[in-house]
Order: structure tokens, then sequence, then C-alpha cells
């Protein structure tokens, strides 16, 4: 075995600590650390582990509600109530960085990390949901990407047996080499089964339960200064962490049939930099310290360094404080599920983090100054200077369309726009027979039933219905990142009212560039600020999530993805709706106004319309009034609630003409199957000084919605008492030969809905053929 | 009448079995650990769908020599009725209790969907309560679902009308447009010869309530309901 | 000529199927397993000489038929 390396500025640099915080290591300490303590300050005080570029802003954010029992920040993720007992847990979570090098297994244990950090908290763990963000299609890397990281999903999410419900995919040239994988995952449990990661009990034993220990994930660049032998080299690189599902699935059945026994006094999963961040953070949280003895931990191979051990990722493994006394109830259960653990420590009184090898001391560090106190940094942030042309830009130059036939038709056909079953047709979106609203309309719904919390037979509630959306028009928030930051929260909250549901909670996965940039953490900053407005404005604290930083390609930092999932509540199940529409004659009606006065862009900045047909990207984009936004959520749901809306569809990407459009092709029988039916839209009364911006606008807070031909007055009336502008639009037309078509006060036109259908339903399914 | 859902390590839509046999039939049920040596009393085994052993080597390949598939076999062999879904569709192949095998989807690629179904024999306990005609709308979800045999277990299944569904289009035809991952003859569903043991791809748990978009599954179920309330228990 | 691909998950790497399959293989009471792994094995019938053939095959073992970041491979020659 190589001896440890001695402690150089190069090592320290190589460990990503700069020499200041070398420097506090050394106070902290009052002696140099060694070899092994320099790399778990190393992954302690990264941006991962402890939010230090970052934990200033995301105080900003509101973390507080009557239904908060578990708040941001206290544990793996936040718990909130949702009545008669019941509570879920959530968080979004990135692994951007492992999908860019190996796709499939990057993607597959982001899955794996997320669904972990949901059952930690004693949550079954009973849908999943990704936002993911890839270059453009044309390249052939970037289908390589883009197919490797949907199948990992989904062999991860299938195999474990999660349905995974929804999700986002776009495209765009920034993300080409550095894709974005943000998995969400959710769980349902009782509040009494609310479980901590907190070290307990001075004495209690500490077990590690699943696969053997291996150099899976070993960050390359710590281990250049070391002498590589031959045959150790490719050991020494670090190996790509492999996922194992079925483990996953073993070992939480395990956790949540262990965690009924009352007899664990702490629980915290293994993720980055596991038995290090694990060990120190479970005695941070419990006031006490933690000691582990390396030689017990099970290895895969035999010649593995403290370092190795304490640094690896290896997946599917779980730290847990067990009673003293009921050692053998954990035996039990899990070699029950043939599951291997070991007893490699127990909690000390003296709050540091003690390892040793074979009784060896290898590491003595205090554990909440080491997961507290990593150093909080404000970052310097500048106005970008891209943004003076962005906002300069005019319409000037932009003709508008004298015929919108082949407009429509191209973004419809636009990877972002198009339809993703070539995802999700891979996931499956089913298991658990919750599932209500299958992907394809605004919002996933499921229902949450006995068999969705641990443990057996705990059927004693009545059934919740949950919505749930994740957004984020990242093109946007690069043109102007707070009011873009709003927009996601707003879409999110407008999808989940589209399918019936209040708002409750969300989680954030902030993806960005180097920090260290002036530019680019001005637009982080701006992001997180208009996150908290909105999340604020909906009532949906944040109960946690991810931060992801340099996010960077040779070309330059990608979009600023401030990434947003919100979960709703459903009261009724028949106020779950879709946003397809439903019958010949229903009403068609515009809730919200048909555009901003006030914007001289008319909604056309940063638009889908503006990339596809003039290759421009750029605008100031259509502005966020939240307080417009939250009436129009509230009306929408008070009109869902008497029971008077058949269909309801945000206006999103591709403004009107393709939420029209949506309706009109997006329901799905069956394989193979989609259901067609036609509309009759008059949009001569709608004043717009350019057709383009009218039909492909981007105007935010606006919602098509049908009601019977019946109550189409009184959903017009009601809608218009609340403050909020509502005009019928247009009628549901035939089903046979179905076709769109619009009428303005400068024409006529009619689009064959099949063929629209074809474009974008198969867009991306000929792209990757 | 009693019914045993088998829980092998990986199985995943064990609980979607059991809820639908408790909650919409109101049947008593009981899981049945992978390691039991019998199938206790059981009037009906169901064997769910998931990725038992995480479909490792082959699907179904470890799950066959579990102790549990030992009495199973037995049961069957004395006549009980089994029934396979999915994932117990690839057991019960490999297991030798059913003919053929089911082989990589052809697309090569997992599928979940609604797919068509017709009944091509309703002289069997799964499938005696389908009306004449009537066409399911059932989901998939797998990614080795192509159904294979050799040409003379193809004929003799047909022969002796052992299949049970063929994936058709919404139409109600048979082309080769509706076959959804590349099965001989479109076979969704098979039995054995003595018509005791059963097994299908798709996912009639999963469409035996409307609130989660049809109920078609449920009439296999009540096939299989009906059939034990006229025939009598194992002795 | 023909050759044969042989491709095996890395030594570092975790091979979730093999540890699958050695536990399985233990229980059914097969005794004295150790390590297993899982990998493929590929047949290419190719015309060329040997050494033609070699580095053409390890260019697109390299880019394709492995996975040089999880897999190892090993080629086997048959006249």
């Amino acid at each position: 075995m190589p001896s440890d390396p001695a402690i150089t500025p190069e090592l320290v640099a190589e460990h990503n600590l700069t020499p200041e915080e070398y420097e506090g290591i050394l106070e902290l300490l009052g002696r140099e650390p060694n070899y092994t303590e320099l790399g778990i300050f190393s992954v302690m005080w990264s941006e991962h582990c402890s939010y230090k570029n970052t934990r200033a802003l995301l105080k900003g954010f509101p973390t507080q509600s009557p239904r908060v029992l578990v708040a941001a920040g206290e544990e793996n993720a936040g718990i909130l109530d949702i009545g008669d007992g019941l509570a879920i847990s959530f968080k979004i979570e990135s692994h951007n960085h492992p999908s860019a090098v190996e796709p499939f297994q990057g993607a597959a244990t982001g899955v794996g990390g997320i669904i972990r950090d949901i059952f930690t908290m004693g949550a079954r763990p009973v849908c999943a949901m990704n936002s993911l963000r890839f270059g453009e299609l044309s390249n052939p890397n970037v289908r390589r990407l883009f197919r490797g990281v949907v199948s990992g999903i989904a062999h991860y999410g299938n195999c474990f047996g999660i349905p995974t419900v929804g999700g986002e995919v776009y495209f765009d040239k920034s993300y080409e080499g550095n894709p974005l994988v943000n998995a969400f995952a959710l769980g349902v449990l009782r509040h009494d089964q609310i479980a901590r990661g907190a070290a307990k009990g001075v004495g209690n034993p500490v077990f590690y339960v699943g696969p053997a220990t291996g150099r899976d994930g070993l960050a390359g660049a710590a281990f250049a200064s070391q002498d590589l032998t031959e045959e150790s080299a490719e050991h020494q690189r670090g190996a790509v962490q492999v996922g194992d599902p079925f483990m996953e699935k073993l070992c939480m059945e395990a956790c949540l049939e262990l965690l009924a026994t009352g007899a664990v006094t702490g629980i915290q999963d293994m993720g980055a930099a596991g038995l290090t961040c694990s060990t120190c953070e479970t005695a941070a949280r419990g006031g006490t310290g933690i000691e582990i003895d390396l030689a017990k931990v099970p290895q895969r191979s035999s010649d593995m360094t403290p370092y190795e051990i304490l640094l690896s990722e290896s997946q599917e493994r779980m730290l847990i404080i067990v009673e003293q006394g009921r050692e053998e109830e954990v035996k039990r259960i899990f070699d029950k599920w043939d599951l291997p653990w070991a007893e490699i420590g127990n909690v000390t009184g003296t709050g540091q983090m003690v390892v040793k090898n074979h009784g060896e001391m290898v590491v003595d560090l205090p554990a909440s100054k080491l997961a507290d106190d990593a150093p909080v940094y404000h970052r310097e942030a500048t106005e970008p200077k891209y943004l003076a042309a962005v906002r300069a830009f005019t319409l000037e130059g932009i003709d508008d369309l004298d015929d919108p036939t082949a407009a429509l038709g191209k973004l419809l056909k636009w990877p972002t726009i198009a339809s993703k079953n070539w995802v999700y047709r891979q996931y499956d979106h089913m298991v658990r027979a919750n599932t209500m609203v299958n992907p394809g309309s605004d919002a996933a719904v499921i229902r949450i039933k006995a068999d969705s919390i641990p443990g057996d037979g705990n059927g004693a509630f009545p059934e919740k219905i949950l919505a749930l959306a994740v957004d984020c028009n990242a093109t946007h928030v690069y043109l102007d990142p707070f009011e873009g930051a709003k927009a996601a929260v707003a879409e999110c909250a407008r999808n989940l009212a589209c399918s019936g549901a209040t708002p409750i909670g969300s989680t954030d996965n902030l993806n960005f560039g180097n920090p260290h940039n002036p530019e680019l953490f001005w637009q982080l900053k701006e992001s997180v600020r208009g996150l908290a407005e909105g999340c604020a404005a909906f009532d949906a604290p944040v109960t946690g999530g991810n931060v992801s930083l340099y996010n960077q390609n040779p070309e330059g930092a990608i979009d600023p993805t401030p990434t947003m999932a919100m979960v709703g509540l459903i009261e009724d199940a028949a106020h779950v709706t879709t946003q397809w529409f439903k019958d010949e004659g229903d009403a068609i009606i515009l809730l919200g106004e048909p555009l901003d006065a006030e914007d001289a862009l008319h909604g056309l900045g940063g638009s889908a319309f503006l990339q596809v047909l003039h290759k421009q990207k750029t605008g100031t984009p259509s502005r966020c009034n939240l307080e417009t936004e939250r009436t129009l959520g509230t009306t929408l749901l008070g009109l869902i609630q008497s029971g008077l809306v058949k269909g309801a569809h945000d206006c999103a990407e591709g403004g009107l003409a393709v939420a029209l459009a949506e309706c009109c092709f997006s329901e799905l029988e069956g394989r193979n199957t989609p259901r067609f039916i036609g509309a009759e839209i008059d949009l001569i009364k709608l004043k717009s000084e350019r057709l383009d911006a009218l039909l492909f606008g981007e105007t935010l807070g606006r919602i098509v919605i049908t009601t019977s031909e019946l109550d189409s007055v009184k959903a017009i009336e009601r809608t218009k008492l609340m403050g909020v502008p509502a005009r019928r639009i247009g009628t549901v037309g035939e089903v046979k030969g179905a076709a769109l078509k619009i009428k303005s006060t400068t024409g006529e036109w009619s689009w064959e809905v099949a063929r629209l259908h074809d474009l974008w339903w198969n867009s991306i399914d000929n792209a990757m053929a | 009448m009693k019914f045993a859902v088998l829980q092998f390590p990986g199985s995943n839509c064990d609980q979607d079995c059991v809820h639908v046999l408790r909650s919409v039939f109101g049947r008593p049920t009981e899981l049945l650990w992978h390691k039991e040596y019998s199938v206790g009393d059981a009037d009906a085994v169901f064997i769910p769908g998931g990725f038992s052993y995480g479909d490792y080597l082959r699907t179904g390949s470890i799950a066959r020599f579990s102790p549990v598939m030992g009495a199973v076999k037995e049961f069957a062999d004395n006549g009980g009725f089994v029934f396979g879904i999915c994932n117990g569709f690839q057991i019960l192949c490999e297991a030798g209790m059913l003919p053929g095998a089911l082989i990589r989807n052809r697309s090569l690629q997992f599928r979940c969907e609604h797919v068509y179904l017709q009944t091509a024999t309703h002289d069997s306990p799964f499938t005696g309560q389908i009306p004449e005609g009537k066409n399911l709308r059932i989901p998939i979800a797998h990614g080795e679902g192509n159904y294979f045999c050799d040409d003379e277990t193809l004929q003799s299944l047909e022969d002796n009308g052992q299949i049970l569904f063929q994936y058709i289009d919404a139409e109600g035809d048979l082309t080769d447009h509706a076959n959804p991952n590349g099965s001989r003859a479109n076979i969704a569903g098979i039995c054995n010869e003595k018509r005791n043991v059963g097994g299908m791809m798709p996912h009639p748990e999963r469409a035996s309530e409307a609130v989660l978009g049809g109920d078609d599954g449920r009439l296999i179920f009540q096939s299989l309901i009906a059939t034990l309330k006229t025939q009598p228990p194992l002795a | 000529m023909k050759a044969k691909v042989i491709i095996t998950p890395k030594r570092a790497v975790l091979d979730p199927q093999g540890k699958t399959v050695q536990s399985a293989l233990e229980h059914m009471g097969c005794a004295g397993v150790g390590d297993v792994r899982i990998g493929k094995y590929i047949e290419i019938e190719m015309d060329g000489d040997r050494e033609t053939v070699e580095a053409k095959l390890s260019e697109y073992a390299d880019k394709f038929l492995a996975n040089p970041n999880i897999e190892d491979y090993r080629l086997v020659f048959e006249d």
C-alpha cells in the first residue's frame, strides 16, 4: 500500500481547497490534517455538501408554512403535512457531471440517490420525475447522451418499481457537452413514521448496510499526486459508479421494515462521499460524536486505503444507528432480505468523528465543525454584459407573419415543444397502480392509498390525490434571470392549477456555471431571488433542493437553469382535470390577458417562435406578475371545484396556437391511438398589432379552458368577478376529420389535426432513429 | 376463497396485485415470501410483475429456483390455479410451467403504454367471464415481453386453444403494427395444456379501477373468481 | 477470419448482475463459488489478415463495442 503523500500546496489545490480554506482548516484543528482528513475536508467543504457559495443566497427562500413538519436543511429531505396524519417527503437532485461522463450509469445512480434520500426519511417512495437538458439533437454525441440518460433513468426506476410520472426535456446548444440530469422523488409516510438522520444515544451501535465499498466515483484529481503502480493504475483513477436498483429495492424494504420496529435512532444514506458525510452529519445533528473502524467496513478489494474507503461513492449503502441491545432485530431483518450488513462502530459523547483502521487512528475531526462550519462566501455579482443587447432588442427587423400555417408546424416539431413520448414510454409510469394522469398533460396526478405508506395494512385514511409538475424555461432565465425564475415557479403553479391542484410545497435544483465568474454569479443571485418571491407568492415553501455549479463546456456556461418542482393537493377525484379538449361543441375560453400592454415585444422576447423561425435567442421575455398568476390559479381552481371546467391547459412555449393544437391532439387512448378533435377559434376581438405575437407570443398568465356551452357564460362571469380577464375564443370541433381553424383580423387558416400531431408526436423519434 | 401473491426480492407489482384482490374484489389475499416451502391454504396463486432478482442473467431465471416455486409447481401439478403477470409470466416460462420464452422487445427498449387485446379463447379459468367480441385495453410495461416459441409449439398452442390473448389495434385488427414487442402471432398471454396455469405480459391489475383510466383488467380477475366458485377447492 | 470479442466489466467496477448470480449459486448449494463477472460475447466475421483485423476491431471495440468507462475487452482470433 503506498504511504500517504505529504500535504503540499499543490495537493491542497488538487482537492479544490483554496489556500485560505486550508488556513481555516489549520486553525480549526490546531494542527496539520493528514491526507485522509484533507480528503474529508475537500468533500465536506465542496459546494455539493456545504453550499458554501450559495448558502447566503438560499436564506432568502421561504421554508415555513403550517404544513412544514421537517424544514429545508434539517434533514436529507423536507416533509409536509397533507392531512389525516399523513405526510409527504420530496426532493430534486442533480447528477449532471456523472451523466456527462457516463450517461447511463450517471443518470441511473442519480435516480438511486434521490430515492434513498426519500426512504431515509422513513417514507415509501411512490413516484419520480426528472428534468433533463441536452444540446441539439442534430449532434450525434448529444443523441448518445440523451439515449444513455433516458435508458439509465428507465433502468433504475423501472427495476426499482417507482413510477416515473412526469418531467421535462429541453434542447439547447448551451447544454452541449454538459447535459443536466435532475431527478425528483416523492415518498409518503405517517407523521409518526418520520425518521431522523441523527446519531443519538452514546454507546449505540452504528451499522453499515448494503453492498461492499469499492473505489466507485473517486475523484481523479485527488489521486494524481500518488505514486501509481502499474497494477493499481486503473483502481487509482477510480471507477464509474454503477447503480444496482435491485439492491436498492431490497435496501428500502429492509430499512422501512426496520424503522417500523422502533429500534432505529438515526438513519442516513451514503451519498456523495458516503461514509464520510453520513458519519459526520449524523454526529453533528445528534450533538454527539461517532467512532468507526474501517476494518469492519465491507470492502470490494482488500487493498483499499482509508482515504478511498471514506471517500468512496459506492451506491445503495446506508448508515443506521440502533438502540443498544436491539442489534438482533437489525440482523434478523437484513438477513431476511439477504443484505450485507456490518456493525462498524458506535456513538460517542466526544463530539469527534473518529475513524480507526484496525484500531489505528486515521481521522480525528470535530464533527459539527466539519459539517456546519464550512466557509460561506459572498461572491461578487455583476450584471452580465450580454443583457444590454438583450434589452435593446426590438421587433423592428422582424417582419410579421402573413400566413402562420407553416410556422405552427415548425414549432410543434421543435424538439423542445414536441411530444416527449420517446422518453416517457421507456419509463414505467404506472407501477404501484396509483397514476391517475399519465405523462402528456400539464401535471402528473397520483393517488395515495393504503399501500403507499410504509408498513402493511395501514389503510385507515381517506385517499389523497397529489399533482406534480417540474418546469424551467431556461432561455427566459438567461434573458432575464429574476423574471425568468419567477416565471418557472408560476408555470409550475399554473400546471398544478390546470390539473385541479393547490400548491403546497416546492423543491428547487439550481444548475449554474462557475460561481467565481461574477456575471454567472449574478445570474444565480437573481434567479434565487426570483424563485424565492415566486414560492412565497404561491404559499409553496421550498422544502429542500440541490445546487450544481460549474456547469460549463468549452463554449461557455450553460443557460442558468433553476429547475422548479412543485407538489399540489387535489381535494376530490372529480377535480382531476386534463389538458385536452373533450367534447364537440364545448366552449373554449381564454383566461388571462392575451397580451401584456406594457411589453414592447408582445411576448415574443425569448420565445420559441423567435428561436425557431428567426434563429434568434434574444429579447426580454414576458414579465411575470405573481399577483396576477396567483389570482389566475385560485380562480381556475374555483371553476374546477364548481364542476364547470372540462379541460385546462396553460400557454407556454409556442404560445396560444401551440397550446390550442396540443388541446386538439394530446389525448392518448392507447398505443398508436391518439384521439383527435377539432376546434374553431375566433381571435378577431383580441387586439394585437402583430399576428405572430397573437399566435406564438409567450405572454405569461394565460390558460385555455373548456366548458360545456351551457356553463360557458357562468364560467366567464365568475372569472371576471375575480378580476381575471376571460374571453370566449372558440368552440371545440368535430372528431371526424378534425381540423384546427383560427380566424384573426388578418385572415383565416386551417390545419389538419392529424398532420400537426404527426409532426409533434414523431419529431424526437425521427431524430433518434 | 383465498389468494396468495408471491413476493420475490425485486417483485414490485406484488402490492398492486394484493390491492386489486383485497380492495377491489374483497378477497382475502396474503403475500407469500420466496423462501416459503408451501402455498398454504391458497386457492389460487398469482405471480406478480417486477424484476425478481433484478432480472439479472435472464428474466425469471433465478426466481424459478426459489423454494416457493417448488411449492407452486406442486400446487399446479395437483390442479391448482396459477397466474403470472409480466415478470410472473416470464418466471412461469423459465420454470417450464408454460411453453416458450420471453425475449427482448424488438424495439430493444422498455415500453410502457396501453395496448389492445383480443381474447383468443374463452375456454380458460382466466378468460371465461370476458364477453365475446369484447376487446380489452390494458397497459404493458416491459423490456422483455417478446413471446418466442418454435413452430411446433406455436402449432400446438393454436391446436389446443392455449393462446389467451393477442395484441390487436384499436380497430380490432391483428396486425404486425399492433404488436408492441415482436411476439410470435401477437401473443400476449397463454395457458398450459391442462389450462390451470396461465400468464400474460400486460398488467390487468393496473386496469381494474376506473380512476386509473380503465377497468378492463377486472374481467380477468372476475373470470378466475367465477371459476373458483364453481370448481371445488383442491383436496 | 473469425474474431471473438469478450467484454467484461472492469475489475474496479461493481457488477450487480455477477454479484446476484454469485449469491444465487451459493443459495442453490453450489459450493466454492468465488467472484462472478458477467459480460458480453460477440463473434465477428471479417475479411483481412490478422493484423489489420485486430487493428480495426480494437478501434471499434474502443469506441463502440465496449464502453471504456466501465468495460474491458479482449480479442480472440480464429482462422
